[in-house]
């Protein structure tokens, strides 16, 4: 490997050094630009006690609800879960521990943990349950919550097009979480659909810089829809 | 009578002008994309990451990597732009939408909203209802006025967990059109037959009835 190339020429050289009890942090919303191989990877090497931190946990069967058939994650962080039955399984029965947090803070705090900032204040959740524990300020005569910035050992990440230096884009709706993902990973690694020559992408377009990105990975997805709605005939 | 879910979403939309920024949760306040004036240009948000979200897609256009909020398949419209969530977020947080409309569990006369959970039931999150909440100045919750066993939903103080503090001003319900001012509900319209004293029955919250409560009108 020389230089910025980041490309690497499997999954399971693209998650080395992922451990027992780590942090990671996954892009997607819904199942929608999930990076479905990484999780599947992860699934395949049968790392445990992982805390996830993802907007949603997939459903049974795809995406990050694959990682809890054998009880791989301890805890999720996450704004909205419960489409997996598994989920609401081992959450009863006390094998699953959630963080629900606002999907605007989520956000945030992986940007913040990304940028160097260890904490930021938010009037979201101000009143709350979210709001427990929480050290609050006034600002201008409103409340605010001070939420900690979240970094991962890793952070997975799907996007469309890299470059061999790891510049980025996604793909419309599919970039979401992916971009903060990126920035928060002590180790961050996108699986792509497609791997370009350097100076093929538009420096002005670049989502993510490469400079966040350690290892990049070439792929093949499912895609799967969990809502297909389409235009009724008129 | 009491409005139907479509008549609820047309009332909604009747609070909408010109160039608008909106963001419409998920159930009756979708409904409102359906009564855009024709004459008027309005951009909906969707907090996943689009401004500019178009019209459900066709069995040859849908794309996987195209969806809203509520996880449907989507389009954007000419002028649409495509972000992070933390950017979407932004928006929202720092007040750059125009109106948000969203549904309730509960609301009460400090405008406080529940909306997102029910003690020892499977609680599923909050999304993005809590920044949006929170974020918004112009924010319109549509519910029913009281469940099906008649328990109303606008009262003196939220029973259920907060989604948020003090944020709401006006309510649509079935039943009329409310705004929130000096920890009171204040009836500024009712809908069509339905009686002041109906409402007043059903508000369990205090309500401040003016001398003239005009009906809804519906084009």
């Amino acid at each position: 490997m020389a230089g910025f190339d980041k490309v690497v020429a499997s999954y399971e050289e693209a998650m080395i050094g992922l451990e027992d009890g780590m942090t990671v942090l996954a892009g997607g919303f819904g199942l929608c630009g999930i990076p479905e191989n990484l999780i599947a990877e992860i699934k395949r090497k049968g790392t445990k006690g992982l805390t996830v931190v993802s907007n949603n946990c997939g459903v049974d069967g795809f995406g990050l609800g694959i990682l809890l058939e054998d009880k791989q994650v301890r805890k999720m962080v996450s704004s909205y879960v419960g489409e997996n039955a598994l989920f609401e399984k081992q959450l009863l029965n006390g094998e699953l521990e959630v963080e629900l947090t606002p999907q605007g803070t989520l956000a945030e705090k992986m940007r913040a943990g990304g940028a160097g900032i260890p904490a930021f204040y938010t009037a979201t959740g101000v009143g709350t349950p979210v709001a427990e524990g929480k050290e609050t300020k006034e600002f201008n005569g409103r409340e605010y919550l001070l939420e900690e910035a979240i970094v991962g050992d890793f952070a997975i990440v799907k996007g469309w097009k890299a470059d061999r230096y790891g510049n980025v884009i996604y793909r419309h709706t599919a970039q979401n979480f992916n971009p903060l993902a990126a920035t928060a990973g002590k180790i961050t690694v996108v699986e792509v659909e497609e791997i370009v020559e350097i100076g093929e992408l538009d420096p002005a377009h670049i989502h993510t810089p490469g400079i966040y990105v350690d290892r990049v990975v070439l792929g093949t997805f499912e895609k799967r829809i969990e809502k297909r709605t389409v235009k009724t005939a008129e | 009578m009491s409005l139907t879910r479509e008549q609820m979403a047309q009332r909604v939309a009747q609070e909408l002008q010109d160039g608008f920024y909106v963001n419409l949760g998920i159930g009756i306040p979708t409904l409102v994309a359906n009564y855009v004036p024709n004459n008027m240009d309005v951009m909906l948000q969707s907090e996943n990451g689009l401004l500019g979200m178009g019209e459900f897609p066709t069995e040859e256009t849908i794309d996987a990597d195209m969806i809203n909020a509520g996880k449907q398949t989507v389009t954007t419209v000419k002028g649409a732009s495509i972000f992070s969530s933390a950017e979407s977020f932004a928006m929202i947080r720092g007040g750059h939408v125009d109106l948000t409309v969203l549904g309730a569990f509960e609301v009460d006369v400090n405008g406080n909203i529940a909306s997102w959970m029910i003690p020892n039931k499977l609680i599923k999150g909050m999304g993005g209802a809590m920044d949006l909440v929170a974020g918004a100045e112009n924010i319109i919750v549509t519910m029913t006025h009281a469940s099906k066993d008649g328990e109303s939903k606008l009262l003196s103080n939220c029973s259920l967990p907060l989604t948020g503090k003090g944020c709401i001003k006006k309510v649509l319900t079935d039943l009329a059109w409310l705004e929130i001012e000096d920890g009171a509900f204040v009836l500024k319209e009712r809908a069509p037959g339905v009686s002041v004293e109906e409402i007043i029955e059903k508000t369990q919250g205090k309500l401040i009835v003016p001398d003239h409560v005009p009906e809804m009108a519906f084009a």
